[in-house]
């Protein structure tokens, strides 16, 4: 059996752990605890402290991993542990919510830093009113150009597997 | 769609380097603490501002930069209503009395230290109107950004903030394409800026520099919000791609693994 993985990171409360329950042919295997901290409680009740883990069997030889990272920046310990041998990763973040915009470009910045693993982002709740339109979050996030910057709604299939493609197209196009 | 937010999480700074980059035109408005400003641009330049209940025409501006007496200043006030500052900029300069350029750059003395003022906000909601445009009575100036956001990212002193920003100094930098013109910068900054080049990590900057950490985050923050650099992996810097990333080291196969895992998502 051959596995390959990718890692689905952002910040707290971004849409990762949706994200792979879209697409994962398992219930989310995601070790998600209660919140204490008043200010993440208002956000959601639960949130996951180590990783979500997600899989999408290709056929009997290949099987794809999705792993989502802790949102919150005091287990960052776990990143560089789960970008390991990752064929890429997507940076998920709130269109709506701009205060975790300067958390996403560390985030971002932290995971170029571990390896030149191809990346797209993608932001979530798009069909939201209050959503940031993509230009804007682009020069938010500081984003070159040449990233992609992919719409998406984390609940809906359709734009996950764009994002998920996209991403699988970088890689492609690396090991031309 | 909504540009929208809270001070407290996106500072003006940040939302000057977002006009700027996107050359945005429109207005910015700021409910402050205790008072609103409004802050127009036209393709990414500050063209006005207002703060607060500011009397920002063009006879209290100039009243302020002592260009106009008092008495002056009273009998164009008596006449306000009649007279807009455009009619009022046109009479100062046939009457050889200012010109275009000095009303301008008073103008733009006076905008620059409105934007300065709410450097000081650090709560407040913000929205960008993109349908409203400065006052049509007003004089439009035509600013650039960049030394305004350089200057207020010198103002940015937090360290957590600073780390968040720019998380590894082993990256290096890159010139982007936008041009560097008429960029006002410290002697520090010219020394961090001399040595930006693709092949120089910021760590290798800071100790030609001898500068600390916290120093070398300051200058490359101001310098990445202006939207003067940006970062990219040093050159030469050898990364090796970990080998676990592929069951197999074959080229072809990575690329038919690639192709099936492709295949399989678009089916899902």
């Amino acid at each position: 059996m051959q596995t390959v993985k990718m890692v689905v990171t952002g910040p707290f409360s971004a849409g990762k752990t949706e994200f792979i329950q879209s697409v994962s042919e398992i219930d989310v295997v995601s070790t998600e605890r209660k919140i204490s901290n008043a200010a993440e409680k208002s956000v959601k009740e639960a949130t996951t402290v180590a990783m979500d883990f997600g899989r999408i069997t290709v056929n009997d030889d290949l099987v794809l991993y999705l792993f989502g990272t802790p949102g919150q920046k005091r287990f960052d310990f776990m990143w560089e542990i789960l970008s390991e041998g990752m064929l890429g990763f997507i940076v998920m973040v709130d269109s709506t919510r701009p205060e975790t915009f300067r958390e996403a470009r560390s985030i971002l910045e932290t995971f170029r830093a571990y390896a030149p693993t191809p990346y797209v982002v993608a932001a979530n709740k798009q069909d939201m009113e209050d959503a940031w339109d993509l230009e804007d979050m682009r020069h938010a996030l500081r984003l070159d150009g040449k990233v992609k910057l992919l719409p998406c709604v984390a609940t809906d299939k359709g734009t996950v597997k764009t994002v998920l493609v996209e991403l699988l197209t970088n890689v492609l196009a690396d090991l031309k | 769609m909504a540009l929208r937010g809270n001070l407290r999480d996106f500072t003006i700074t940040q939302l000057l380097n977002l006009i700027n980059l996107a050359q945005k035109s429109g207005t910015l408005v700021v409910d402050g603490p205790s008072e609103q400003a409004y802050v127009s641009f036209r393709e990414g330049k500050l063209a006005y501002a207002k703060v607060g209940q500011d009397d920002g025409s063009l006879a209290a501006v100039l009243h302020k930069a002592n260009k106009l007496t008092v008495n002056q200043y009273r009998a164009i006030v008596e006449r306000a209503g009649k007279i807009n500052d455009k009619e009022l900029g046109l009479l100062l300069i046939n009457a050889g009395y200012l010109s275009q350029e000095e009303i301008l750059a008073n103008l733009q003395s006076y905008f620059t230290d409105a934007l300065r003022r709410l450097f000081t906000w650090v709560e407040g909601f913000f929205r960008f109107e993109n349908e409203m445009m400065a006052p049509e009575d007003r004089i439009n100036v035509r600013l650039d950004l960049e030394n305004i956001i350089i200057e207020g990212s010198r103002q940015l002193r937090e360290w957590e903030q600073l780390q968040d920003e720019i998380p590894s100094l082993d990256m290096a930098l890159k010139f982007t394409d936008r041009p560097m013109k008429n960029v006002n910068l410290s002697v520090e900054e010219w020394r961090v800026v001399s040595f930006i080049n693709p092949k120089n990590s910021m760590k290798q900057i800071a100790q030609t520099n001898k500068m600390n950490d916290i120093e070398i985050r300051r200058i490359v923050y101001g310098l990445l919000q202006a939207g003067l650099v940006e970062i990219v992996r040093p050159e030469g810097m050898v990364v090796q791609q970990s080998p676990k990333m592929f069951p197999t080291q074959d080229k072809e196969e990575q690329k038919s693994l690639v192709n099936k895992l492709i295949g399989r998502i678009r089916s899902l």
